[in-house]
């Protein structure tokens, strides 16, 4: 009986989520019909869409499995790549949407196989160990893919990392990544849609698993590892799986920022990228997907709105942020926050609650 | 054929020799007490039998099966369960939670059952909702089933750990100081429900305990181990009177 009821306090938790998302959607979409949005606004809904995706998978493994990563961003550009490189196949020989699909269905999967490869070392690590590792492998991939080439003619794929002229491509062979000058000249086909439809994939993926048994297990190892194990909990298996799931959606999220535009570059993907999506994780609070969300719309589109304050933008920027951490860590303002939220949320439960005191008080 | 058996079950730290020539026999379904002074080794003891620490010599033998030196995962599958002498629960997940950790290997369902939310999901979460509900209730936390279990009092963690560990189904139970912190009353309380548990589940325990009235109240069978060696063991009134017990404990020639 009470177990129903928590678990549609979870349900109803998850729903006003997916609400947010999709009021978000409805508004912007209302806004562009009405052609109320600057070119600038619109040019960032695409990236808006991958940053969300990409706070909340990193927030599925800094959150709830507890492991620190740095290196959010070689998981987006393994992912960019390898999509981008299919749709420059692909482009023109299938439909535009199928294309896009596919190509996020390979990025997901090799960003996945990345994840699975560098995990098994990694996660034997802990703490400040993983992160440095993480990070190190973030610098790693953008090295390598700003130094590689590929082409493709009669024969097949063909690789270097020296320059172009190694491919031995045939004359009409196509180059298609070009080192440090990436890819060049695709057919954007990132919409909005796809991108709000993506945020929805990762939030049903990644709530549906938050709380189911792997879930649970994966936050157990966050809270005990050493309990975790004497309850007969697998840990490798659960924080692999963890660290996969949230590398196959910064794969995704690649791709769909990569083919938003017409050329795409490793140096993209550097340090920077996996901090910013850290600071959306930490200011959204931690564990907290609903969080991560909304940081990362304010924050990726604010510096854009304050473009009118010129000088003054970065400080507003500074003050933002600090308010956003008081909002999310300050104890007294969580105390406020989960008060009126049961109230918000139960009103049967937060009228029991009174009573109780009630009767203690009266007992 | 004994449940549990250690045959010559040592541990060194270096050079030092923590316990050593360890012998047990536990016989499924029944009580049995660790004790001994500070620094004997009884948690260490608990260490090797759960796979925490490796024995550097000797064998322990699970219902026949060696499981020397096994992970503490695959051991916990293997039929051995523990609470924690310094409470290790899941402090951010709910009570009700924590005992479903501990059913995670009893009621199974896939990562893609949960993320596709099958039929099977809901019927299982049910089933463990259910399952740990009654352990909850066998413990009178059920009221608590839904706060966060660092939000209990200490006496209720640590019937949590029990439950929670109950949950796993094992064969053999090992309790680390159970009443530790818990008044006269509580200890009394939980003294008759881990009779009752013994009871009604079937499970061999092994408790470390350092009060008296509780080892003596429950136990048919007491180890007392010191400086990291049995130095005697049979049931209560014979550990009583037993001068090298006295002299471990108050001190002697």
């Amino acid at each position: 009986m009470n177990g129903i009821k928590r678990w549609s306090k979870t349900t109803k938790s998850n729903i006003i989520t997916y609400g947010i998302v999709l009021a978000f959607y409805l508004l912007i979409e209302g806004l562009l019909a009405g052609n109320l949005l600057s070119n600038s606004f619109q040019g960032m809904l695409v990236p808006v869409c991958a940053y969300v995706v990409l706070a909340v998978s990193l927030n599925l493994t800094v959150g709830i499995l507890g492991e620190l990563s740095l290196g959010h961003a070689g998981f987006m550009s393994v992912g960019a790549f390898s999509g981008a490189v299919l749709w420059v196949i692909l482009e023109g020989k299938v439909p535009d949407l199928v294309g896009l699909v596919l190509a996020m269905l390979l990025g997901g999967v090799v960003a996945g196989v990345f994840g699975f490869l560098i995990g098994i070392p990694v996660l034997r690590l802990r703490g400040d160990y993983l992160a440095i590792v993480t990070l190190a492998f973030g610098e790693i991939i953008k090295n390598i893919l700003n130094a590689l080439y590929l082409g493709v003619d009669a024969s097949g794929l063909h690789v270097s990392l020296k320059d172009s002229a190694a491919l031995g491509l045939d004359a009409e062979g196509t180059l298609i990544i070009n080192g440090a000058i990436g890819i060049s000249g695709m057919k954007k086909i990132s919409s909005f849609t796809a991108g709000i439809i993506l945020v929805l994939v990762a939030l049903a993926v990644i709530l549906n698993l938050i709380h189911s048994r792997a879930g649970r297990a994966i936050m157990a190892i966050r809270d005990n590892r050493i309990a975790a194990e004497a309850m007969g909990i697998n840990i490798t298996k659960y924080k692999l799986m963890a660290f996969i799931t949230s590398a196959v959606f910064a794969g995704m999220a690649g791709v769909l920022y990569a083919l938003n535009y017409t050329t795409l570059a490793a140096k993209k993907f550097d340090y920077n990228t996996s901090i910013l999506v850290l600071v959306f994780v930490v200011l959204g609070g931690i564990g907290n997907i609903r969080g991560s969300i909304i940081a990362a719309t304010i924050l990726y589109i604010l510096p854009e709105l304050l473009r009118g304050l010129q000088d003054y933008r970065m400080l507003v920027y500074a003050v933002v942020l600090i308010f956003m951490m008081i909002f999310n860590q300050s104890p007294q303002v969580l105390a406020w926050r989960s008060r009126m939220g049961q109230i918000m949320m139960n009103w049967p439960v937060a009228q029991r609650f009174a009573s109780m005191k009630q009767g203690k008080k009266e007992g | 054929m004994a449940l549990l058996e250690v045959m010559n079950v040592g541990i060194a730290f270096g050079g030092l020799q923590a316990v050593s020539q360890l012998d047990m026999k536990l016989e499924a379904g029944e009580l049995y007490a660790l004790i001994g002074p500070n620094g004997a080794g009884k948690t260490t003891v608990f260490n090797m039998l759960t796979g925490v620490y490796r024995p550097t010599e000797g064998d322990i033998f699970l219902d026949g099966k060696n499981i020397t030196g096994k992970s503490p995962t695959v051991i916990n599958q293997a039929g051995v369960a523990r609470t924690f002498q310094n409470i290790r629960l899941f402090d951010k997940l709910s009570v009700l939670d924590n005992v479903k950790i501990g059913l995670h290997n009893q009621i199974r369902y896939s990562m893609f059952t949960g993320i596709l939310r099958l039929p099977s999901f809901r019927e299982k979460e049910a089933d463990m909702d259910f399952e740990a509900m009654k352990l909850l209730a066998l413990f009178d936390l059920d009221k608590e089933a839904h706060l966060p279990a660092s939000s209990l009092p200490y006496g209720k963690q640590r019937k949590l750990e029990i439950a929670r560990a109950l949950a796993t189904q094992p064969k053999l139970l090992l309790l680390d100081e159970p009443a530790a912190g818990m008044n006269p009353s509580e200890s009394e309380e939980l003294m008759h429900t881990i009779k009752q548990v013994q009871k009604q589940f079937g499970v061999a325990i092994l408790l470390i305990e350092h009060d008296m009235n509780f080892v003596m109240g429950i136990c048919e069978h007491i180890f007392v181990l010191d400086y990291g060696r049995i130095i005697a063991q049979g049931n209560g009134e014979s550990i009583r009177n037993n001068p090298k017990v006295i002299a471990a404990y108050l001190g002697g020639e």
